[in-house]
């Protein structure tokens, strides 16, 4: 059980640090650190104790097996990730040349 | 049949693929290629519509048959609700992409435009097919982080500074979907809806599930923009380029949002009441508090987005009102007219929005601001533009015979036989300041008398803009029809059924 907490906690780092930083960079580092929190969590979920890699043995049918369907989502998932990350650094990259800084205090033209 | 149903999601995937190889080769291949490939959805879907949709088609991916009553396959599952979104998506999506033919192209690399359009509609289209939890929040990112794209579009300091925000604020919502799709695989030990629906009503509700419950509401509810949740809304939706507004408010926030919420709550969740009362104060929150933040905004893109907001909240407060009857075993009638009016609306809020943000970026096409006291006397150079964008502020506002009036009389009637009888009152009293608020945007967008600098070459915007406008006006009219008996069983009954008969969902997936 404890290690569910664990993730939950880094789930709310992760959200801490959105709320919390100034930086650009560093909020996007905050997201990422929430997207592994879960994906963290995912992979948990599918976990066995002393379970083996799903592959059937024929020869040995009361092997305990770990979960593979979690395992797929979390590499598709990841994936998603990377394309949600890279997004967001190409726009904060861009924010940067117009704004000459990563501060969000003076990155606010958008208001009310 | 049911072998036609991946084409929604194959098509125009193809398309966004081919946009960038042969769009660079054949000139214009872009603005001719997309626009067909959408007709060509929209008169699919529409058939569907008017001939099956009593039926649902199941595909599933890779053909994979149920062991023992377990469905192990993805489902696309198209049933009378998924089928009026597809043909919203479709119809909206066809009407903005040819308004881009002229729109977009004052901005440079207009193949990324259009391949990131039939992207996120690949994206929607997805997502309101999906019979699967983790397929499903696939299709959402995709479709999000599209429009994440598209909101970035002018790469000018606003547009980027919204769209940063609609990404964080996005990328939380996502992550907490994701979460609370674990749960849900931890719960139950499967990923489909219908599956789940079965495990989650045979077995007694506890605390967990609510958990859960609220999780969802709070990810999907971030993607709606409902009122705690709201912030990314305004900016993100006025910063895009006008079609693409037309597109995230028209479109996005109800086939990524809404839909998600309605789907799961009706057909997988057990109703419990705590939840629909719940969903129908977020409901009316955003409602009264849309419209209260939209009268003061003098930025027309800015006024519309706000009454995105209001104008969802009556989509969530007929639904909510229809769970609660449903968690309190009440009248069934009333239950399904409440939700008639709440997916009605939705369905016209699509149309109305969608013209208002044609209409907004019609004028800044050509007048090139947004605030409204820089406009005035528009409607002698602009004719058109000022006509379709009076049909659609009567329709928001909800002024007979067009089709918002019709929706809001259903929900509010519902209400009041429902005996919520202060919900029946903020609807109309809302009503009243959308009416207000869009006399505000008539007035001093077409009629006030101001002078212009550049008044000699003020013209109507050219050809396909017109067309898309005038058939939207059309529409707004059109769809009025709905409302009359006849017509309503044969578009929003199955639709309605689906979601009050569990039973039937599941049964139409699982084969028990």
């Amino acid at each position: 059980m404890i290690v569910y907490i664990l993730c939950f906690i880094l789930f709310l780092v992760g959200l801490y640090g959105i709320i919390t930083r100034r930086n650009l960079i560093k909020i996007v580092i905050s997201l990422s650190i929430m997207e592994f929190s879960v994906f963290l969590f995912l992979v948990l979920i599918g976990y066995i104790d002393s379970g083996v890699a799903p592959i059937v043995d024929p020869g040995n049918p009361t092997e305990k097996y770990v979960d593979p369907l979690p395992q797929a989502m979390v590499l598709t998932a990841i994936v998603i990730g990377l394309a949600t990350t890279a997004m967001l650094l190409a726009i904060a990259i861009r924010l940067y040349r117009k704004y000459k800084t990563f501060d969000i205090r003076e990155i606010n033209n958008l208001r009310g | 049949m049911n072998s036609l149903i991946p084409i929604f999601v194959i098509v125009p995937l193809a398309t966004a693929f081919l946009i960038m190889i042969l769009g660079r080769i054949i000139n214009g291949f872009q603005k001719t290629v997309t626009p067909l490939i959408l007709l060509f959805l929209t008169i699919l879907s529409f058939y569907f519509l008017i001939n099956n949709n009593s039926n649902s088609f199941v595909y599933s991916i890779g053909g994979w048959e149920p062991i023992e009553n377990v469905p192990i396959a993805i489902y696309f599952v198209m049933d009378g609700f998924s089928l009026i979104l597809l043909s919203i998506i479709s119809l909206i999506g066809f009407l903005a992409s040819i308004y881009s033919i002229s729109y977009i192209s004052k901005f440079t690399s207009e193949n990324n435009f259009y391949s990131l359009l039939c992207l996120m509609i690949t994206g929607m289209n997805g997502v309101v097919l999906s019979g699967d939890l983790f397929n499903l929040f696939v299709f959402l990112e995709i479709s999000v982080i599209s429009s994440y794209a598209l909101v970035a579009f002018g790469t000018q300091k606003e547009e980027l500074e919204a769209s940063f925000k609609y990404q964080v604020l996005g990328g939380i919502a996502s992550f907490i979907i994701l979460f609370a799709i674990g749960l849900i695989y931890w719960r139950t030990k499967t990923l489909n809806i219908a599956d789940a629906s079965i495990f989650l009503s045979s077995g007694n509700s506890n605390t967990f599930d609510l958990f859960i419950q609220i999780l969802l509401i709070t990810g999907f509810g971030l993607k709606a923009a409902m009122m705690p949740f709201h912030a990314w809304l305004p900016d993100a939706h006025s910063s895009a380029p006008s079609p693409i507004s037309a597109m995230l408010s028209g479109v996005l926030i109800k086939a990524a949002g809404i839909y998600v919420i309605i789907r799961l709550f009706f057909n997988m969740f057990v109703a419990s009441e705590e939840i629909s009362i719940l969903l129908t104060t977020l409901g009316t929150i955003s409602m009264v508090i849309g419209v209260l933040l939209a009268i003061g905004q003098w930025d027309i893109k800015r006024l519309l987005a706000y009454h995105s907001i209001s104008q969802m909240g009556y989509v969530v407060l007929g639904i909510g009102i229809g769970l609660i009857i449903i968690a309190r075993d009440g009248k069934p009638s009333i239950a399904a007219l409440a939700i008639a009016g709440g997916l009605f609306h939705m369905v016209n809020h699509a149309v109305f929005k969608g013209l208002l943000f044609l209409n907004a970026g019609a004028i800044e096409h050509r007048i090139n601001t947004r605030n409204l006291k820089e406009m005035g006397g528009l409607s002698k150079e602009m004719p058109v533009t000022s006509g379709t964008s009076f049909v659609a502020s009567m329709a928001i506002s909800g002024i007979p015979p067009f089709n918002g009036f019709f929706s809001k009389l259903i929900i509010i009637i519902a209400a009041i036989q429902a005996r919520f009888y202060l919900l029946a009152f903020l609807a109309v009293f809302v009503s009243i300041i959308t009416l207000a608020s869009f006399m505000k945007f008539q007035r001093y967008a077409f009629f006030n008398k101001t002078e212009h600098s550049n008044k000699s070459t003020l013209k109507e915007v050219p050809f396909p803009m017109v067309f898309s406008m005038i058939l939207m006006g059309i529409l707004c009219l059109l769809f009025s029809l709905l409302a009359f008996p006849g017509i309503r069983e044969q578009i929003l009954g199955p639709a309605i059924e689906v979601l009050t008969n569990t039973d039937q969902y599941v049964k139409s997936i699982t084969g028990i």
